[in-house]
């Protein structure tokens, strides 16, 4: 699959926008695609949630043997769309090249008791937890397909078997294509589930295979949900309320009347929007405007306060979620003994696509256009707000540009409905940048103290940590889910560490402010990562141990993160000498399943100029389906880590956001990216872990393990571009 | 009145000379591959060629670009065969993809003046944010398109 790309031809595909309620053709899109790969539309969502040749919900083959397999998640980069129906076409023994996909229809999964069940791509679990779902539903669809040509040709079944969509009679060499017996096991209902392979006999599954969404992406015409257009459709911009939580009070609509093509203002309770016949002009009405807002006492705070009340509380007992051992006790009797705070702030998910959704409620009927990553939470979410029963909500999926944990909710969707109801046509809402990046559910800002003790000998006794993070539970509404004051995001690599030491305590505050949080790539890990694995090194150096040797003595009861950790130190050459100026520093931890570290190689320069030249990733999955996916989300996740690390900051004044768009939240560019190698250390057995979040934890450690390596400064507040990275003071 | 022509057709549109060429090109002529990311020339998202440059369409005011040729990533080829086209499949470069247009913009219009580029040459010219973190095999994908632009 990953072999040499043969010449590209042009297919052509109907594609239509609403056809349940209006027939209404959007367009004929060109797809192009890779000679023997799998494929899926532009306009990847399934209108109807049906098809011709049906063999179930899940798959349909047409007379000329092309697959239909659909996928029932989110396609946001990740690759999982390609990865999981590897896993159906593996056991369905189907011609790869004969495949195409889209999404499975949240409103079919209502409609038929759920048959599509989970259909969210959060927390690194769409491939770990669905791949035994569709290795069954492609070994269910091929033990039918086998029955109908047994019972066609009236022959025991046990005589024949399935490959590249043919199943063959082996006595006789009778064949009979895919195609030719769908509508006969459409009709079969099997007594027993088959059994699918094992990890030996799999052929397609662990082959490093091209994401079939790739070829879209070259040419432009891959449909996200900003590129939507749906006849007779408005376009709005929106501006909420610049503090988080404030109201709308007031807003006079006289600056925008009779301005070319405006429609209407159409206040909400939290944001006003202007509705035109065009974006731009929305856009640049809206800007003409001067919104009151009702924000009370917030509008007086900032970071600087956040800061120190997070600071304090963290000096003050909290609520228990690990304890092992006597901690205090243990660590007054140690020979050394460590104590140090960290801080994080607020970071936005700064999607390229900014949040957008297109809608049209009409009296019985919305449909929502949107890249999500939960389209049944999406349904779901809107009919109950909105007062429709869940079969009435259409959600039409679209590639997602850029997720990370922020497409999951229904800020924009449920604008889009109200802009829509208040003019009574479809809308295409799209957020500015501004409006992104003020507006987000950020990922929280956290203080921690940390302590530790070691013995004469330098071997950890005790470790204690008390954090202060903001609820992901209580942002989302779902409060009832913190049990004592602790909630799993929290303590998500911190408590679960397995480092051997043999006391244990690990505290939490969930310290909310009116900024709203929300799950960010990599969630817990994200902060708890930098925290532990910094401390860890502070550890290993007041130790006099060297970082990777201190881990494997706390390791060994733990043959997955030793494989994780010795693979890193042999690919990264641990241990040789360096150049003056230059590092390396490392992290490792556990996070949606898997363990995953890296070695990260820095230049710094006496000036405090940094580079991170080249980073070296090993990543225990327990079983790659899409080796070249798990790669491609490691080197993201770098990147996106990195960023963090560097530049991320948002940062609160007056109660409201200071950041708006690029020039103040600052990316890492080519210019800024390490060379990045991946390797696989993976321990296969029961173990499937996540992919897509995990890379983006161990880089920031990593990096300030490398600072310090070179200049015997601790970094324990980030970003690295507010810290002092010199080590020479200028001369006059 | 103001002309144009994209992807070798011509244009011409009633519209405020401020209005920026992204959206005239997304919302006026439906070519949506051209995407908008930042609106104030940051992040490259909506790079197109202008005259043969490549530029960023959120922050080109219609009005200043009378008689302009422009080149989006629905016209770089029939049939997506441009060399940076081939090389971006074949690395397998985009995730999200939401960035790529531009991305493929910028480099086929930088790698007409510069067919050999050195890394640091690429850093300088290539600045466009992929959130993805792509830049890996986008480095990757550079160098293989420039090799097949020689092949």
């Amino acid at each position: 699959m990953d072999g040499s790309i043969g010449s590209l031809t042009r297919r052509k595909f109907l594609v239509t926008g609403m056809t349940a309620s209006g027939g209404l053709a959007v367009g004929i899109s060109a797809l192009p695609r890779l000679a023997g790969a799998a494929t899926v539309s532009a306009t990847p969502w399934d209108d109807d949630g049906t098809a011709a040749n049906e063999l179930d919900a899940w798959i349909a083959i047409d007379p000329d043997d092309s697959v239909l397999i659909r996928y029932q998640r989110s396609e946001m980069g990740q690759g999982s769309m390609t990865a999981l129906i590897m896993c159906v076409a593996e056991e369905l023994q189907c011609d790869w090249s004969k495949v195409r996909t889209e999404y499975a229809s949240a409103n079919r999964s209502i409609r038929e008791h759920n048959v599509y069940g989970d259909q969210a791509s959060v927390g690194s679990r769409t491939v770990r937890e669905s791949h035994l779902l569709m290795q069954r539903i492609g070994a269910n669809a091929r033990e039918r397909l086998i029955q109908a040509a047994a019972a066609r040709w009236q022959v025991p079944t046990g005589e024949c078997a399935a490959a590249n969509s043919v199943v063959t009679h082996q006595p006789s060499g009778k064949q009979l294509r895919f195609g030719e017996l769908v509508g006969d096991a459409a009709k079969l209902k099997l007594n027993h589930e088959p059994a699918i392979k094992e990890p030996p006999q799999y052929t397609l599954i662990g082959q490093p295979t091209k994401r079939v969404d790739v070829p879209l992406k070259v040419n432009g015409t891959a449909i996200y949900g900003i590129d939507i257009k749906v006849p007779g459709m408005l376009f709005a911009a929106i501006e909420s309320c610049p503090v988080p939580t404030g109201k709308l009070a007031s807003v006079d609509e006289s600056p925008v009347q009779g301005m070319r093509g405006v429609v209407k203002v159409v206040k909400l309770p939290d944001a006003v929007a202007v509705v035109a016949d065009r974006y731009w002009r929305a856009k640049q009405a809206l800007a003409k405007l001067e919104p009151e807002w009702s924000t009370g006492a917030l509008a007086t705070t900032d970071s600087a306060q956040f800061s120190s009340t997070y600071r304090a509380v963290v000096e003050t007992p909290g609520a228990v979620a690990r304890n092992n051992g006597d901690t205090g006790q243990a660590i007054a009797g140690a020979a050394t003994k460590l104590d140090a705070v960290y801080e994080v702030p607020y970071l936005a998910h700064a999607t390229m696509e900014p949040l957008n959704a297109t809608a049209y409620w009409q009296a019985d009927r919305l449909d929502i256009w949107v890249g999500t990553q939960m389209a049944n939470n999406t349904l779901k979410g809107l009919a109950g707000i909105l007062k429709l029963k869940p079969e009435q909500v259409h959600v039409h999926n679209a590639f997602l540009g850029g997720g990370f944990g922020r497409r999951g909710g229904i800020d924009e969707g449920l604008q889009a409905a109200f802009v829509s109801r208040a003019v009574g046509k479809p809308v295409k809402l799209v957020w500015s940048r501004e409006q992104d990046m003020r507006h987000d559910r950020y990922r929280p800002m956290a203080v921690i103290k940390l302590q530790a003790g070691l013995d004469a000998g330098g071997k950890p006794v005790a470790l204690f940590a008390r954090t202060a993070v903001g609820s992901l539970f209580r942002g989302m509404g779902l409060g009832k889910m913190v049990k004592n004051g602790v909630e799993p995001m929290a303590i998500d690599a911190l408590a679960t560490n397995p480092y051997d030491i043999a006391n244990q305590r690990i505290e939490v505050h969930l310290k909310d402010t009116h900024i709203p949080v929300s799950f960010w790539r990599s969630v817990g890990a994200s902060q708890n990562a930098f925290f532990l694995e910094s401390f860890i090194d502070e550890m290993a150096h007041a130790a006099g141990k060297d970082p990777v040797a201190f881990r494997r003595a706390m390791l060994g009861h733990r043959p997955d993160w030793m494989k994780v950790l010795d693979t890193l130190a042999e690919k990264s050459n641990w241990g040789t000498p360096m150049a003056p100026g230059k590092g390396r520093g490392i992290g490792i931890t556990e996070c949606f399943g898997s363990v995953v570290g890296c070695v990260a190689e820095i230049d710094l320069t006496p000036q405090g100029k940094l580079k991170v030249e080249r980073v070296v990733y090993a990543i225990d999955c327990g079983h790659a389906v899409n080796p070249l996916t798990v790669a491609e989300q490691l080197e993201g996740g770098t990147i996106f880590g990195l960023t963090a690390a560097l530049f991320g900051k948002i940062s609160v004044k007056n109660g409201a956001i200071e950041q708006g768009n690029f020039d103040s939240y600052q990316m890492v560019r080519l210019a800024q990216a390490p060379r990045t190698e991946v390797h696989l250390a993976l321990t296969g057995g029961k173990k499937w872990g996540g992919v897509g979040e995990p890379g983006t934890a161990p880089i920031a450690p990593a990096v300030a393990n490398a600072i310090f390596a070179v200049t015997g400064k601790r970094i324990r507040r980030l970003p690295l571009m507010d810290q002092d990275l010199t080590t020479r003071t200028a001369s006059l | 009145m103001i002309s144009l022509t994209v992807n070798g057709k011509s244009y011409q549109f009633d519209l405020e000379p401020e209005t920026p060429l992204l959206w005239v090109l997304r919302d006026e002529i439906g070519l949506t591959g051209t995407k908008y990311g930042c609106g104030i020339a940051e992040c490259g998202a909506c790079t197109v060629e202008i005259d043969g440059r490549a530029m960023r369409s959120c922050s080109a005011p219609i009005g200043a670009l009378d008689g302009a040729h422009v080149v989006t990533i629905e016209g770089l080829s029939p049939d997506a065969s441009h060399p940076v086209q081939k090389a971006w499949i074949e690395e397998d470069v985009p995730q999200c993809g939401y960035c790529q247009s531009g991305q493929i913009m910028a480099v086929a219009a930088f790698l007409k003046n510069n067919p050999n580029p050195t890394d640091d040459e690429i850093n300088a010219n290539i600045t466009n944010i992929c959130r993805c973190g792509t830049y890996e095999r986008l480095r990757r994908g550079i160098h293989r398109a420039a090799a097949l632009m020689k092949a």
